[in-house]
């Protein structure tokens, strides 16, 4: 089995060809987005971190905006440095052109303000777009794929019907020696000796559980407790009563093979194959953003609730597991997984219909959210305080 | 009349979810298993799509168990075909107000008197 991937310098597969636009710090936001509104075939990253953070956590965001420019989707890459800014552009520059990727940058407050920076940006940006907009696309086989997985604004159904149908998805390519990675460790209390127990082996197993440990005692360092914050005001309506009910759920879309290992938040993922987890938060915008810097080509993202949002640079399908909800949202639902609830469709039956959307999506068919870009609220998941 | 269905995903379930709509007081709905049985139930409390009604009685502290799994504790005695969701069902996880020791006490507890 083959999909049609834009193969880099460094071997990685790609389902897309963007010139990213990469700002390190939020001051240079605006610029950033100036450049990539004006400029075709860019995307940018509206995140809010870069400065006036602890050690760790700068080097958190370094870390991620490499890896978001390391993504097989991105063909070249635009740094938008403010210049006086905590993160490491200069680190950024290297790591990302080691790749063997064309990566520029520029200073804000060397060019003369941000007018200047926006005119000089710009038409670095479009040379670097009609660089790389002619690459071709290659044949490459289904076990090059990097699929993320995600549910979000979930109710009752996500746990047995849309999440079931990822999970389908994930051990078929797991099966076929490609890679998955699932994260939102939120998500895992009150599930995580079952993924504990399908751990490769105790020390994988013993992390699991440690992520969790790390995750509840962030919770509960504020004094209070979860409940109210997770499960959702919206899950609650949807059914959903503990965190313990909506983590069985989740966890379904990881399917049932073995996990290899613990991603931390800002890694990227080399020539790992099989089913992975990544420690991530559940919230979208923080989420989707480290699933893009693991190097994932595409995310499957299952709702019950209708939760719309995708990322600049992966395609995200969606695929709804309540059928009211798909009748209601139905422009922005790739697929309608709530059929297995009316009991019109098996598991397997929708579970087929995904995969062959993945493969489409992974050779070039945009995603109901790609078409009207409904990803520009984006941000990197970071443990200290801001100071 | 229109058939009203609810869904138990293991046999060790003490609740089902209902994915139905207009789902009252007294309304009977029909629960079945991934095995292909059914059972009907008389529902007590309105109940909104895709939440969840006891298929037993469920005394104060006991687990409540969906997936086979545990999903929180009775906050009070639950009938059977007893609407079921924060008002009488809590999560015994992530709680800033109980210590690890506390969590594992009221689920030795609960496991004790199922046993």
């Amino acid at each position: 089995m083959e999909f049609m991937g834009y193969v880099r310098p460094d071997g990685r597969v790609g389902s897309r060809n963007h010139v990213a636009v990469i700002p390190s710090v939020t001051c240079a936001n605006d610029v950033a987005i100036a450049i990539s509104r004006q400029v075709q075939g860019t995307v940018t990253y509206q995140h809010h971190h870069g400065c006036c953070q602890m050690p760790p956590d700068l080097e958190r965001v370094t870390d991620t905006l490499i890896s978001l420019g390391l993504s097989p989707n991105v063909a070249a890459v635009l740094i938008v440095s403010l210049g006086c800014e905590g993160t490491d552009h200069e680190r950024m520059y290297r790591e990302i052109a080691a790749s063997g990727k064309h990566v520029e940058i520029i200073h804000v407050q060397e060019l003369g303000g941000v007018s200047k920076a926006i005119q000089v940006g710009t038409d670095i940006a479009r040379s670097l777009v009609i660089e790389v907009s002619g690459l071709q696309r290659e044949l490459v086989d289904i076990s090059r794929a990097i699929m993320a997985i995600k549910c979000g604004g979930s109710d009752t159904t996500s746990g047995m019907a849309s999440n079931c149908v990822i999970g389908y998805v994930a051990d078929k390519l797991v099966d076929l020696g490609a890679t998955v990675i699932f994260g939102e460790t939120t998500e895992f209390i009150g599930g995580e000796h079952l993924l504990a127990r399908r751990a490769v082996n105790k020390a994988v197993a013993d992390r699991i559980y440690q992520i969790v440990e790390n995750m509840e005692n962030r919770a509960k360092s504020i004094g209070c407790d979860m409940r109210r914050g997770q499960p959702t005001p919206g899950n609650i309506a949807g059914g959903l009563s503990s965190i313990e009910e909506k983590s069985l759920g989740a966890i379904m879309k990881s399917g049932t093979r073995p996990i290899q290992g613990v991603l931390d938040y800002p890694e990227h993922i080399s020539d790992q194959k099989g089913l992975w987890i990544k420690d991530t938060p559940g919230r979208e915008p923080e989420i989707l953003t480290g699933m893009a810097a693991t190097g994932a080509q595409f995310m499957m993202f299952s709702t019950g609730r209708g939760a719309p949002q995708g990322f600049p640079s992966m395609p995200v399908i969606k695929i709804c597991g309540n059928p009211n909800t798909y009748k209601r949202m139905e422009n922005d639902m790739d697929l309608n997984a709530g059929l297995i609830i009316t009991g019109e469709k098996t598991i397997e039956q929708v579970g087929e219909e995904a995969f062959s959307k993945m493969l489409r999506v992974l050779s070039g068919e945009m995603t109901k959210n790609e078409t009207i870009q409904y990803f520009s609220s984006i941000d990197i998941h970071c443990l200290g305080p801001v100071i | 009349m229109e058939l009203k269905l609810a869904l138990k995903v293991t046999d060790k379930d003490n609740v089902a979810t209902i994915f139905s709509e207009g789902i009252s007081d007294g309304t009977t709905v029909e629960i079945r298993d991934k095995k292909g049985g059914s059972e009907i139930e008389t529902v007590i409390g309105d109940v909104p799509y895709g939440h969840k009604i006891a298929v037993r009685d469920i005394k104060k502290g006991e687990l409540i168990i969906k997936y086979g799994e545990e999903i929180g504790m009775a906050t009070a005695d639950i009938k059977k075909g007893e609407y079921v969701h924060v008002h009488n069902l809590d999560s015994i996880r992530g709680r800033g107000d109980w210590s690890e020791e506390d969590t594992e006490a009221i689920r030795s507890k609960a496991a004790k008197e199922e046993a």
